[in-house]
C-alpha cells in the first residue's frame, strides 16, 4: 500500500508530535464532526463505511453505537488497549507512534456517542506507553481540543487513562468494565450489554484502539472512500500482525481480502532457513489453526473468508509455523496461556482448560498414552458451547484442531517423548 | 501513609471517576503502594481500603487476580520474559533459560542480593520484538525489546548501579 | 403492579408464569428440578457454574416479516439453536420449549459435574455436609460413573482454613459458585469474603479484621452447596441424618425468628440429648430463610453445666437442694407469712424471656392473690402497640415503592438484625427509609433521610415531625426544620407507613412519650389498623409484646418504690439485681423471695425459695414477636434433671395457694388466652401449625435449590391485629417533655450490642472471641479534653460505686457523650450524667 492510514506514522516522521499531527490534517475531522454533523450524522456515516470492529469480533462499529441505550445519560466510550492475545502488537504501535490519530478516533466516538467522558483501559504492562499518552491527552487539553466547549460548542470531552495489572480476560468487554470498576476482571452475564448498561451501569461503548483509529480517516474522506479499499463486505485496511517463524515479523497494514501467502511471503519474507511452512493460526492463540495448504494460503484475510476455511480472523494476529514444530508443543503452548489466563468464574473454562493443560503436560513429558489424546479432545469438546465468555471457546480450537490436523504430532509426543 | 505523600496523586486518581465509583481508583492506588513500597501491603490495602469506603478483602482479592500485583516482596526489579508461543518460537525459552543460568537462578527465582527476579510471562503484545521482556520495579514497567543475554546482563548491571547510587 | 403471564412447556408440561420469571423457577413451580449450584433464588443470577444448561427452543419466525412460521400440520415451529443455555439466567418466553431432561441436556450436565469432580476431593464419608449436599445429590443422579480425572493427580489444598473465629473453609471441597461471596455483598452488605487468583487457582478469602467480620457469617454456611464452608460450632459435630429436629423460635429478639433445632443424645453429655445446631427454618414473613449468627450460636445457655436442676431452699442463711413437694411446702408457707403480715402485699416481677403462657398464668396467680405485676423492662409503649401496631397480614418483604418507614432510637443492626436486614432490602425494593438516632448507626447507609437530634431530644423531634403533619398549635414549641418538614410530608404521602422506635438515649418515661408521639403520628396520618401500617416497639426481649398483651407491664418510676413496701417478691425470668444492685438491699431485708430461673443469678442468690425452670429448648409455648406475630416453639430435647415450665411451677404453687388454676398442657392456656385477650381471640395451637407452601422451595430433595434452611411444617404462626380500626384514628394522650437542665460532665448512655455479656450469651463459648469487651466510648474531642486517648483508662463514679474501665475514641459517638454498651458487667439502665476523668 503507497500510503499508510492507520500506520501514518510510517510515512510521517514524528506524528506522535501534536503540531506535526495538527500539520498534517489532525483534528479536521473531529472539527467536522462537533461543528458541523449531528451525532446521528457521524453515526451514519461510518454505518455507511461498513467499518468493522478491529477488537476480534468484527461487529459493525456504526450499528453498536446504535444500539445505545436512548435517552440515558451519562454515557461512556471505553477504549480498548489491553491488547494481550498472543501475537498482536498492532495497538501497542498505533498508542506509541501515532496516539494523536488514536485519541482523535475517540473523541470523535464520544462525539457519536454523547458522551462526555471516554476512558483508555490500557493492560498495565503498557506502563510508560500509558503515562506518555497521559502527556498527549494533556497537550489536546492545553489546545483546547479537549476540555469545556470544545471548538466553541457547547460539547465537552475528557480522557482519562485506566490501567489494567495483568490479566488477558479484561480484554473482554464486559470483565474490562469490571475491572474498570474496581472489582476482578471477569466477564459479566450478557444481556444487558455494554451498550444498554456497561460502565457504572450506563449506556457504554467499547470498541478497540485500531477500530478508533480508523474515525478520523473515515470523515476526513468519506465513507464510499473508505468502502474502495478491502472487500465488499470487510472494508478497510487492517493491520495484520505477523509473528512466529518468519524472516520479517511486524505489523503490516494491508487491505482486508489480502490473500495468507502475499502477507507471509511478499511482506514477511518467507520462512526463514529454506524451511516450508507447517501451519498458520490466523488470530493468535484463539482460533483454529490451519494447516498451510495452498487452498488456505491463497485465502483471503477478511471476515468472510477464513470462516469459510474453519477458522477466524480475529484480531489478525497471523503466527507462522514450519516445519520444525511439533503441534503437540504448539498446543501445549496456547492451553498453557489459557490455563493462566482463564478468570475461574465458569466451570469448564475454569476445570477444562486446567484439564487440558494438565493432559498436554503428560504429553509433553513423555508420560501419557495414546488414549490421553482422545480424552484431551472429549474434554475440549466438552467445553465447547457451555462457556460464559469466548476464552473457554477460544481455548479448545486449537486443540481441536490440532489433533485433527496432526494427531500424527502428537501420537509421536506420546510414544517417544521430547 | 500514602495519603500524606502523595495527596495531589491521590486526589488526581479519585477525579477520574464519579464521586460514587471511587472504587475505580483501586489498582491505581495499588499501584502508587506498589512503587511506594515493592509490594502492596496489608497496612496500604487498610487504607487504601479506607480511601474508598471498601471493604480490604476488596482490595486484596485483587492481587492474586492481575499478575502485576504482588503482596510480597520479589526482586527489586523483576524481569519478566515473554516466553508465550510467538515469542517461543524465536527462542525466548532458550533466551531466559540462559539468562537465568548467568544470574545463577532458577526461573521464578531471586538473585541472593534481592535485586532481581527472573519470570516467565505470558505475551507482552511485543511479539516481533523477540525475545523481549519487561522489568517491573519502583519506576513502573518498561519494555526492553530484540534481547541477547549480554544485553540483558548489561542492563541488571545498569539496574544495579542505579540502586547503588539512588 | 401485575405482570402478565407468559406460556411455556418444560418437558411437555405448559406452565404459565409471570414475565420475567427464570426459566429455572417456572421448572421448579411445575416439579421439576433443575439443578443448580451457582444460582439461588434470593441472589442475582450469575450464571457462572453452568450446571443448569437446558435446551431452549424459541418459536421460528421468518427473518422478513417477523411472523410466526407454521409446519404442514399447522403447528408452530420451534428453533433449538446449537448450545444448551442457562436456564438461570434465561427468563420465560411466550411459546417456548424448554428440555430439560433431553439426551442432549442430561449429557451436557454430566459434563459440568465431571467438571467439578476433578478438583472435588470425594472425601464425602468424613465431610459435614455428607447426607445433605446437592453436589453429592447432583452426582449420583446426573453424574458420570467413573472420573476420567486421575485421582491422584488432584491438587493438594487447605483443608482448614479458618475464615475468623466462627466459619471454616474447606478450599478442597469450594467448588467456586460464589454462593457465600454474593450473599455478603448483596443480601447483607458485608462484602468481607472476596474470590482471589482466578482459573484453577481461584479460592475464597477474608481479610477483615475480624476475619469474616459479619452478624450473617452463618448463613452462608447454608447455602454453600457443598461442605466447604461449615461453622466452628457445628464442623465434625454429627453427621446430617444421625441429627433429629425440632421446630423453634430464637429467644435473643423480639424479631422471633423461626429456628430448627438440630439435636442429638450424645455420650459426653452423659446421655442426654444435646442441641448440635440451630439452623433457619423458612418463614418469609419473618427471616425468609436467614437467621443471625447470635441466634444461630448462641443457644449453648439452655444446655450449659450451669443450669438450675433442683428446687432450693433457704436453711440457716444458706440455699440447699430440696424436693419439689418440700420447696413448695416452702413457698406457699412463706408466701401465707409474708402476706398475713401488715405490711405490704405482694410483688410478682416477670421478664419478656417468658412465654405468653407463663406470662398468662403468672398474672392470674398474682392478681388471684391481690398482688401487682410487674413487666421487668424499661421500654414503654406495649400497650400502645396493642392498639396501634402493625395490621394483620403486616410483611417486611412486601415493603415497596411508595411506603415509608421510619426507625428512631434504635439501632436495629445491633438490636435486631434481621429486621435490619428486611428495611435494606425494603429500601432496595423502592421504600424510603427514615432513621432518626442521636449517633450514626449502620442502617443509616440505606435511609433516603437522616434525622439527627442530640440525646435526650428524641421526644422532641418526634412531636416536631407530628407539628408538621397536624400543625397543633400545643406542639408548635417543637417545630423543626426544613428536613423535619420534608420527612412529615413523605409521611402524609405514604401508602403504607410504619415507625420502630427503641430506647437508645431514653428512660422510660422519655421512651413513654416517645411512643405516644409515634403513635400519634401514625393515626394522625391514617397508617393504623390496616398490613404493613402500624407501630413496632424494638423490644430488649423476645416476648416484650406478649408480656404487655398478657397484661402485665412495667412501673415507669421503676421498681424500688413498689419493692419498698412489698412483703413478698415473686420473680419469673428476670434478673432485676443484675441491673440494679441497689435492689438488693430492698430484697435482703424482710421480704419473702421466690425466684423461678434458668440459672443462679443475683437476684437468686437472695432467694428464700428458687425453682428450676426449663428453657425454651425442653418445653413448648408461644412467643409474640414485635410484629405482633404469635409463635410456637416445640419441645426438643428431654427436660433437664427436676426442671418444670414456668406455667407448671407457677400452677402447682397457685393450686397450693387456693387459687383454682388448673391447666393440663400449654395449649389449654393459650386456650384461656384466647378467651380473655382480646386480640388473641382466634388463636389455638392448632391454628399457630398452619404452614402453606412458600416461595422459594427449601429443603426437601433439591437441597441445591435453597441450600440447607429448613422446610417450615411446623407453622408460620399467626399475626393478631392491632385493636384500632382503619380511619377512625383515636385520640392518642402526648407527654410534654420536660427540658433538662444542662449538667456538668458527660451524659452516659447505655446501647445494645449484639454480642453482649449476657446470661443467654456468655455459655457459648464459640462466641467468646466476638463478643464485645467492656469499655466507654468517647468522642475524640472530648476524650483529648479528658486527656484520654484510645484504649486508655478512665474512671467515673454512679450511684455512689467507682468505675475504672478503658475507652475507646469513635468519631460518631456525639461531642458531650459517652456511649456504654449494656451488659458487660456495668449496669446503667438510664441515661446518667458522670464525671469521667483519665486514670494516670
Ligand atoms: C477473551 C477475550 C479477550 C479479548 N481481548 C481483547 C483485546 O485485548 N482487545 C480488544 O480490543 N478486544 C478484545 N476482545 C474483544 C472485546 O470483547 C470486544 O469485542 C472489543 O473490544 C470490541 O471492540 P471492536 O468492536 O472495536 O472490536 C476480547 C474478547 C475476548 C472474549
Ligand atoms: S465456599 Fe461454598 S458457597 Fe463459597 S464459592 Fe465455595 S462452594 Fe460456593
Ligand atoms: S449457571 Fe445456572 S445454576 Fe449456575
Amino acid at each position: 500500500m503507497a500510503d499508510h492510514i492507520l500506520l501514518r506514522h510510517r510515512d510521517i516522521p514524528d506524528l506522535d508530535q501534536l503540531e506535526v499531527y495538527l500539520e498534517h490534517g489532525g483534528f479536521e475531522a473531529f472539527k467536522q464532526a462537533v461543528t458541523g454533523m449531528t451525532p446521528q450524522e457521524v453515526i451514519d456515516v461510518v454505518k455507511a463505511s461498513g467499518l468493522r470492529g478491529r477488537g476480534g469480533a468484527g461487529f459493525p462499529a456504526g450499528v453498536k453505537w446504535g444500539f445505545l441505550a436512548p435517552g440515558v445519560f451519562p454515557r461512556y466510550v471505553v477504549a480498548n488497549a489491553d491488547e494481550s492475545e498472543p501475537g498482536t502488537f498492532k495497538d501497542r504501535e498505533i498508542l506509541e507512534r501515532n496516539p494523536y490519530q488514536f485519541l482523535e478516533g475517540v473523541a470523535i466516538c464520544s462525539y457519536a456517542a454523547q458522551a462526555n467522558t471516554a476512558y483508555v483501559y490500557c493492560r498495565g504492562e503498557f506502563w510508560d506507553l500509558a503515562h506518555e499518552l497521559e502527556h498527549k491527552i494533556d497537550a489536546l487539553h492545553e489546545a483546547g481540543l479537549l476540555g469545556e466547549g470544545i471548538f466553541s460548542t457547547d460539547y465537552s470531552l475528557k480522557i482519562h487513562i485506566h490501567l489494567g495489572a495483568g490479566a488477558y480476560i479484561c480484554g473482554e468487554e464486559t470483565a474490562l468494565l469490571d475491572s474498570m470498576e474496581g472489582k476482578l476482571g471477569q466477564p459479566r452475564l450478557r444481556p444487558p450489554f455494554p451498550a444498554a448498561q456497561g460502565l457504572f451501569a450506563k449506556p457504554t461503548v467499547v470498541n478497540n484502539v485500531e477500530t478508533l483509529t480508523n474515525l478520523p480517516p473515515i470523515l476526513n474522506r468519506g465513507a464510499d472512500w473508505y468502502r474502495s479499499i478491502g472487500t465488499e463486505k470487510s472494508a478497510g485496511p487492517k493491520v495484520f500482525c505477523l509473528s512466529g517463524c518468519v524472516a520479517r515479523p511486524g505489523n503490516y497494514e494491508l487491505p482486508l481480502g489480502t490473500p495468507f501467502r502475499q502477507l507471509i511471503f511478499e511482506h514477511g519474507g518467507g520462512i526463514p532457513g529454506g524451511r516450508s511452512i507447517k501451519a498458520i493460526l490466523p488470530a493468535g492463540a484463539s482460533a483454529p489453526l490451519l494447516p498451510a495448504t495452498d487452498e488456505v494460503l491463497d485465502t483471503p484475510m477478511d471476515y468472510e473468508s477464513v470462516p469459510k476455511i474453519g477458522s477466524q480472523l480475529g484480531s489478525a494476529s497471523i503466527i507462522v509455523i514450519d516445519e520444525t514444530v511439533n503441534i503437540a508443543w504448539l498446543v501445549h503452548k496456547t492451553t498453557r496461556f489459557f490455563e493462566h489466563e482463564s478468570c475461574g468464574k465458569c466451570t469448564p473454562c475454569r476445570e477444562g482448560t486446567y484439564w487440558m493443560h494438565h493432559l498436554l503436560q503428560r504429553i509433553e513429558r513423555g508420560e501419557a498414552d495414546l488414549e490421553d489424546i482422545d480424552l484431551l479432545e472429549a474434554v475440549a469438546r466438552g467445553m465447547q458451547g457451555k462457556c460464559l465468555c469466548a476464552l473457554g471457546e477460544f481455548a479448545i480450537m486449537p486443540v481441536i484442531s490440532g489433533i485433527q490436523h496432526f494427531r500424527a504430532d502428537f501420537e509421536a509426543r506420546v510414544r517417544n517423548g521430547r | 501513609m500514602l495519603a500524606e505523600k502523595y495527596s495531589s496523586e491521590i486526589e488526581s486518581i479519585l477525579a477520574k471517576y464519579p464521586d460514587d465509583r471511587k472504587r475505580s481508583a483501586v489498582l491505581p492506588l495499588m499501584y502508587l503502594a506498589q512503587c511506594e513500597y515493592g509490594s502492596v501491603t496489608l497496612e496500604a490495602m487498610i487504607e487504601i481500603a479506607d480511601l474508598l469506603d471498601i471493604d480490604v478483602t476488596q482490595v486484596a482479592s485483587l492481587i492474586g487476580f492481575y499478575t502485576l500485583l504482588w503482596d510480597r516482596p520479589g526482586g527489586k526489579y523483576r524481569i519478566q520474559i515473554c516466553t508465550d508461543l510467538p515469542c517461543a518460537l524465536q527462542g525466548a525459552e532458550e533466551f531466559a533459560h540462559q539468562l537465568c543460568e548467568k544470574l545463577g537462578i532458577q526461573l521464578g527465582g531471586t538473585t541472593p542480593d534481592g535485586m532481581i527476579s527472573v519470570e516467565g510471562v505470558m505475551c507482552l503484545a511485543a511479539c516481533n520484538g523477540a525475545p523481549m521482556f519487561q522489568v517491573q520495579g519502583p519506576d513502573g514497567i518498561q519494555y526492553h525489546e530484540r534481547q541477547t543475554v549480554e544485553s540483558a546482563l548489561a542492563l541488571i548491571d545498569e539496574l544495579r548501579k542505579r540502586d547503588d547510587s539512588g | 403492579m401485575t405482570k402478565s403471564l407468559v406460556t411455556l412447556t418444560i418437558d411437555g408440561i405448559e406452565v404459565s408464569v409471570p414475565e420475567g420469571t427464570l426459566i429455572v423457577d417456572a421448572a421448579k413451580k411445575v416439579g421439576i428440578d433443575i439443578p443448580v449450584f451457582c444460582y439461588h433464588p434470593k441472589l442475582h443470577p450469575v450464571g457462572m457454574c453452568r450446571m443448569c444448561l437446558v435446551e431452549i427452543g424459541r418459536p421460528a419466525r421468518d427473518r422478513s416479516t417477523g411472523e410466526p412460521i407454521f409446519d404442514e400440520d399447522g403447528q408452530q415451529v420451534i428453533h433449538f439453536g446449537p448450545n444448551l443455555e442457562t436456564s438461570c439466567t434465561t427468563p420465560v418466553g411466550e411459546g417456548w420449549v424448554i428440555r430439560v431432561n433431553s439426551e442432549k441436556a442430561r449429557e451436557g450436565r454430566k459434563q459440568i459435574v465431571e467438571y467439578l469432580l476433578t478438583s472435588h476431593p470425594l472425601d464425602c464419608p468424613i465431610c459435614d455436609k455428607g447426607g445433605e449436599c446437592p453436589l453429592q445429590n447432583l452426582t449420583m443422579e446426573h453424574g458420570p460413573g467413573t472420573s476420567r480425572f486421575l485421582f491422584d493427580e488432584k491438587i493438594d489444598l487447605d483443608k482448614h482454613v479458618p475464615l475468623g473465629e466462627l466459619i471454616f473453609l474447606d478450599r478442597e471441597r469450594c467448588i467456586q459458585c460464589a454462593r457465600c461471596v454474593r450473599f455478603q455483598e448483596e443480601v447483607v452488605d458485608d462484602p468481607v469474603l472476596g474470590f482471589t487468583n482466578r482459573g484453577r487457582r481461584l479460592e475464597i478469602i477474608t481479610s477483615s479484621d475480624p476475619g469474616f467480620d459479619s452478624y450473617f457469617s452463618g448463613n452462608t454456611t447454608d447455602i454453600c452447596p457443598v461442605g466447604a464452608l461449615t461453622t466452628a460450632d457445628f464442623r465434625f459435630g454429627a453427621r446430617p441424618w444421625e441429627l433429629n429436629r425440632a421446630a423453634s423460635i430464637c429467644p435473643h429478639c423480639p424479631v422471633g425468628c423461626n429456628l430448627t433445632l438440630n439435636t442429638r443424645r450424645e455420650a459426653r453429655a452423659e446421655g442426654r440429648d444435646v442441641i448440635k445446631r440451630v439452623m433457619p427454618r423458612q418463614n418469609e414473613h419473618v427471616n425468609e430463610i436467614w437467621i443471625c449468627d447470635k441466634g444461630r450460636f448462641a443457644h449453648h445457655f439452655a444446655s450449659s453445666i450451669e443450669r438450675l436442676t433442683k428446687p432450693m431452699v433457704r436453711v440457716n442463711g444458706d440455699l440447699v437442694q430440696v424436693g419439689w413437694d418440700e420447696a413448695l411446702v416452702r413457698a406457699t408457707e412463706g408466701l401465707k407469712d409474708a402476706l398475713g403480715r401488715s405490711k405490704g402485699g405482694l410483688v410478682g416481677i416477670a421478664g419478656g424471656r417468658a412465654s405468653n403462657e407463663d406470662l398468662y398464668v403468672f398474672r392470674r396467680f398474682i392478681e388471684g392473690l391481690d398482688g401487682h405485676t410487674v413487666l421487668d423492662d424499661n421500654l414503654a409503649g406495649g400497650d400502645l402497640t396493642r392498639e396501634m401496631g402493625v395490621g394483620r397480614g403486616t410483611d417486611l418483604g412486601q415493603i415497596g415503592p411508595g411506603d415509608v418507614i421510619l426507625v428512631i432510637a434504635s439501632d436495629l443492626h445491633e438490636e435486631a438484625p434481621i429486621w435490619w436486614l428486611r428495611l435494606k432490602q425494603a429500601v432496595e425494593r423502592g421504600a424510603e427509609l427514615i432513621v432518626a438516632n442521636a449517633r450514626a448507626t449502620r442502617l443509616d447507609r440505606y435511609a433516603a433521610h437522616i434525622i439527627r437530634y442530640p440525646y435526650r431530644r428524641a421526644v422532641q423531634t418526634a412531636l416536631g415531625l407530628l407539628h408538621a403533619v397536624t400543625k397543633r398549635a400545643d406542639l408548635s414549641p417543637f417545630v423543626g426544620d426544613k428536613s423535619l418538614q420534608k420527612v412529615a410530608k413523605l409521611f402524609m404521602k405514604a401508602e403504607n407507613a410504619i415507625i420502630f422506635y427503641g430506647r437508645e438515649g431514653l428512660d422510660y418515661k422519655a421512651s413513654e412519650a416517645l411512643a405516644q408521639a409515634c403513635a400519634s403520628l401514625l393515626t394522625s396520618t391514617d397508617h393504623v389498623g390496616r398490613a404493613n401500617n402500624g407501630l413496632i416497639a424494638v423490644w430488649p426481649r423476645v416476648n416484650t409484646q406478649g408480656a404487655w398483651d398478657m397484661g402485665l407491664q412495667p412501673i415507669p418510676s421503676g421498681l424500688g418504690e413498689i419493692l419498698e413496701q412489698a412483703s413478698a417478691v415473686y420473680v419469673m425470668a428476670s434478673d432485676p439485681v443484675a441491673d440494679d444492685a441497689s435492689l438488693e438491699t430492698l430484697l435482703r431485708e424482710d421480704t419473702f423471695l421466690v425466684v423461678q430461673e434458668l440459672f443462679m443469678t443475683p437476684t437468686a442468690e437472695l432467694a428464700d425459695v428458687v425453682f428450676p425452670a426449663r428453657s425454651f429448648i425442653e418445653r413448648e409455648g408461644t412467643y409474640t414477636s414485635g410484629e405482633h406475630r404469635v409463635q410456637r416453639f416445640y419441645p426438643a430435647v428431654l427436660p433437664l434433671g427436676g426442671t418444670k415450665s414456668d406455667w407448671r411451677i407457677v400452677t402447682s404453687l397457685a393450686n397450693a395457694m387456693g387459687i383454682e388454676l388448673n391447666f393440663p398442657s400449654a395449649a389449654a392456656v393459650m386456650l384461656a388466652i384466647a378467651e380473655s385477650v382480646p386480640n388473641y381471640s382466634d388463636l389455638t395451637y392448632q391454628a399457630l401449625t398452619i404452614a402453606e407452601s412458600q416461595w422459594p422451595h427449601v429443603g426437601g430433595e433439591s437441597l441445591y435449590f435453597g441450600g440447607n434452611a429448613f422446610k417450615n411444617s411446623q407453622g408460620l404462626g399467626v399475626q393478631v391485629g392491632p385493636a384500632a380500626e382503619p380511619g377512625e384514628p383515636s385520640e392518642v394522650a402526648l407527654t410534654m417533655p420536660v427540658e433538662e437542665s444542662e449538667e456538668d460532665g458527660l451524659l452516659l448512655v447505655p446501647i445494645t450490642r449484639l454480642y453482649d455479656r449476657g446470661t443467654t450469651v456468655l455459655p457459648s463459648k464459640v462466641l467468646h472471641p466476638r463478643l464485645e469487651r467492656l469499655h466507654i466510648e468517647l468522642n475524640p474531642k472530648d476524650a483529648s479534653h479528658l486527656g484520654v486517648i484510645d484504649g486508655a483508662q478512665v474512671e467515673f463514679r454512679m450511684n455512689g460505686k467507682r468505675f475504672q474501665l478503658p475507652a475507646r475514641l469513635v468519631a460518631t459517638v456525639p461531642e458531650g457523650i459517652a456511649l456504654m454498651p449494656r451488659s458487660l458487667g456495668v449496669s446503667v439502665v438510664n441515661p446518667i450524667p458522670v464525671q469521667i476523668s483519665s486514670v494516670e
